[in-house]
């Protein structure tokens, strides 16, 4: 068996859905996407707690964490789920997020350090470009 | 020659004569195609390779009465308010009575949506339809810790009847029908809905309105399920069987295949789906001893209107047909009202796009014309700015006037069923019907609409079709106007409506006083009857009533049939 070296390991995405919202046509389109374009990605299924979820980008080892809401509850969990990512030690991982986001709360969310943020309309390979370009 | 004789011989001739026009106009056709038309294609070739739908169907160049050989009118169409009821569910359509304008709202608290509701009936609106908050709609109070950052957000805070009640303050129950869209926790908020009625002096058999209460489509779209299928489907015909007796003008489910379409699917799809549900419950109902004629007329369904104005007009014309023959063939239904698809409509969400969204007022005209052209009994029409947020109270206005614009000024509704007889539109209702029943036998192959659910059946022909969807627009084989074309730097903002964050604040309060100042002890009994009931076989739906009455919240009563019935687990499908 031959371990995998740095630069052929496949970038790991968790695509995750916080919030108590059951829209998630967005969420596996996206995921559907990455795995098209050769990403590692997860998938959390529903509903997820922001412990959960940071708990997953820790134990999945990942990348990539992608946020897909569209409950309107994104300005008290994205906060939360940050907290935890660097509680946890994964202060570094890409995280971007998709769903309805009123425009003026980008500003705030980037400032969490959510580093971009993909709205309606958004086609699947700028996702795909985007994260390409900003995983080291 | 006697009379019968003659009628025969007649109808021989015509016959005849028909067959042969058609083998010339298969001629004249074929003639024009080589001639005339490839002429013209030789100058100057069609737009693109092929023409499909939103839902990636082709369609053909130009239909003609060779595409509808075997149309009859009787048995395809027959008159408005007779089987099969193709041409309508009623025998007068809009010009009797228009449909009812009945726009989805709720947002903050109960007060903010109640001013939001008497705000609409004001500007015309002619019923209510309510959007719970998603603490709500999942069984669970607005202090559950997954509540956080949720309360009021996506729809209205309802914790209790104390919060019903001011959501209906001066809004008499007698005369105004509700829709709920509410399906875990529906026989909890179809209960409060009661006790309401009960405050006001309105007895439940006055009441009318519908809760959605279709579980089956949220295994497979929606995704706000509480309990598993078997349990739920126990509730649901809990419910049937209680308002037969005690609420005889609720619509105790609403199949819905908006949810479907929302996920993704395409209108075959949803039309498919949708109906499989509904024959799934009819089953239900009748397997748990339920008379067919007794609940069946009280079943509605619910569809989603797309910009695709032919296909969207189609499917509602082929589903009124499939359900009316199923009813009536398979499930022998001996009541015409057994066999009436009623329906309520609302335009695609899905289609909204955030890029320029004042042209989301076009795309909704579009949709709610072909829900209207379809034959909808109501019509919720979705605002421009959906796409950014909930609606603002102008958007919501303006979403209003599209169907009163629709109703008084188009002359759509002049006559029924409009389109009928169009070679276009009935080919295309009959392929729709055609692959209805192909979705059905291989529902049938896998066991069922529940087992289809459990394998994933359904949740991955939705994905499928989403998907497809996506890189169709992303190759540009579909336009989406200012999204992949048509694109401008954007520079419009439209302002979005904003929650209050004191909401969350001002409703936990309400809770907690609700909790200090009802009859605990009374409360506890009563929960734990419903225990009882639930774990056997008698009828959970009084006890529930009996709770609620007592200002149990939806939380305390979903969870007492969480500790009997437990949760569902959905498969991972992307």
């Amino acid at each position: 068996m031959r371990r995998m070296t740095e630069s052929e390991r496949k970038i790991r995405v968790l695509v995750a859905k916080p919030g108590l919202d059951g829209h998630d046509r967005g969420a596996k389109v996206v995921a559907r996407a990455l795995r098209d374009a050769g990403f590692e990605v997860i998938y959390t299924g529903l509903r997820q707690t922001p412990e959960q979820i940071a708990e997953a980008a820790l134990q999945e080892d990942v990348d990539v964490v992608g946020l897909s809401i569209l409950s309107g509850a994104h300005m008290r969990l994205f906060p939360e789920i940050m907290r935890l990512l660097k509680e946890k030690g994964m202060g570094a991982v890409l995280v971007i997020a998709g769903g309805i986001i009123p425009e003026d709360d980008v500003a705030p969310l980037k400032k969490l350090g959510i580093k971009a943020i993909f709205g309606p309309g958004t086609p699947t390979t700028e996702i795909v470009k985007y994260i390409r370009d900003h995983v080291k | 020659m006697d009379a019968g004789i003659r009628d025969q011989h007649t109808v021989l001739v015509a016959s005849v004569m028909v067959s042969k026009q058609k083998a010339n106009l298969t001629d004249l056709k074929r003639q024009w195609e080589t001639e005339t038309l490839g002429k013209q294609l030789k100058e100057s070739p069609e737009r693109c390779e092929r023409f499909i739908t939103t839902s990636s169907r082709p369609i053909a160049r130009l239909y003609t009465p060779i595409d509808l050989a075997r149309f009859d009118y009787e048995h395809d169409l027959g008159f408005p308010g007779e089987y099969p009821f193709t041409r309508g569910v009623q025998p007068s359509m809009y010009r009797g009575r228009l449909w009812t304008m009945r726009m989805f709202a709720g947002f903050g608290n109960a007060e903010q949506t109640n001013q939001r509701y008497r705000y609409l009936l004001e500007q015309g609106q002619t019923g209510l339809s309510v959007a719970f908050h998603l603490p709500t709609i999942q069984g669970i109070d607005s202090d559950h810790p997954m509540a956080t950052g949720e309360v009021g957000r996506c729809g209205v805070a309802i914790d209790s009847v104390a919060d019903m009640e001011l959501l209906f303050r001066n809004i008499p129950l007698d005369r105004i029908t509700t829709s709920m869209t509410i399906n875990g926790p529906a026989a909890v908020l179809l209960c409060m809905y009661i006790a309401t009625a009960e405050k006001q002096g309105v007895s439940s058999t006055q009441i009318g309105g519908t809760i959605q209460n279709d579980i089956l489509k949220e295994y497979i779209a929606q995704k706000t399920w509480i309990f598993p299928p078997q349990p739920s489907l126990r509730i649901i015909t809990d419910i049937m069987g209680f308002c037969i007796k005690n609420v005889p003008r609720w619509n105790t489910i609403s199949i819905s295949g908006y949810h479907i379409r929302e996920a993704g699917s395409t209108a075959v799809q949803e039309l498919a789906f949708t109906l499989a549900d509904g024959m799934a419950y009819v089953q239900a109902g009748i397997d748990a001893g339920l008379n067919v004629d007794e609940f069946a007329p009280r079943l509605s369904f619910f569809f989603n209107a797309h910009n695709d104005l032919f296909e969207e007009i189609a499917k509602y014309r082929a589903a009124r047909r499939i359900w009316a023959r199923e009813m009536r063939d398979r499930f022998k239904a001996k009541k015409p009202a057994s066999w009436l698809l009623r329906f309520h409509t609302q335009t695609a969400g899905c289609s909204l796009t955030a890029q320029q969204p004042e042209n989301n007022i076009v795309r909704t005209t579009i949709q709610a014309l072909a829900a209207v052209l379809g034959g909808t009994q109501s019509l919720h029409t979705n605002s421009m700015d959906e796409a950014w947020a909930l609606p603002t109270e102008k958007a919501a206005t303006i979403a209003l006037r599209t169907q009163q614009v629709l109703a008084h000024e188009s002359g759509v509704a002049n006559t029924i069923d409009p389109l009928a007889g169009a070679y276009f539109i009935e080919a295309l209702t009959n392929e729709m019907e055609e692959e209805a029943y192909r979705y059905f036998d291989r529902i049938q192959k896998l066991g069922g609409v529940i087992p289809a659910i459990e394998k994933g059946f359904f949740q991955r022909e939705i994905a499928d079709a989403a998907y497809r969807y996506q890189r169709e627009i992303e190759e540009k084989e579909r336009t989406i106007v200012g999204v992949n074309d048509y694109v401008v730097g954007e520079s419009l903002v439209i302002p979005v409506l904003k929650i209050d964050p004191k909401v969350e604040e001002s409703q936990l309060k309400r809770l907690r006083q609700t909790r200090r100042t009802r009859d605990n002890a009374k409360l506890k009994q009563l929960l734990a009857r419903l225990r009882k009931a639930a774990e056997g076989t008698e009828n959970v739906v009084p006890h529930i009533l009996a709770a609620v009455r007592e200002y149990g919240t939806v939380g305390e009563v979903c969870d007492t049939l969480r500790e009997v019935f437990g949760e569902y687990q959905e498969p991972i499908i992307f």
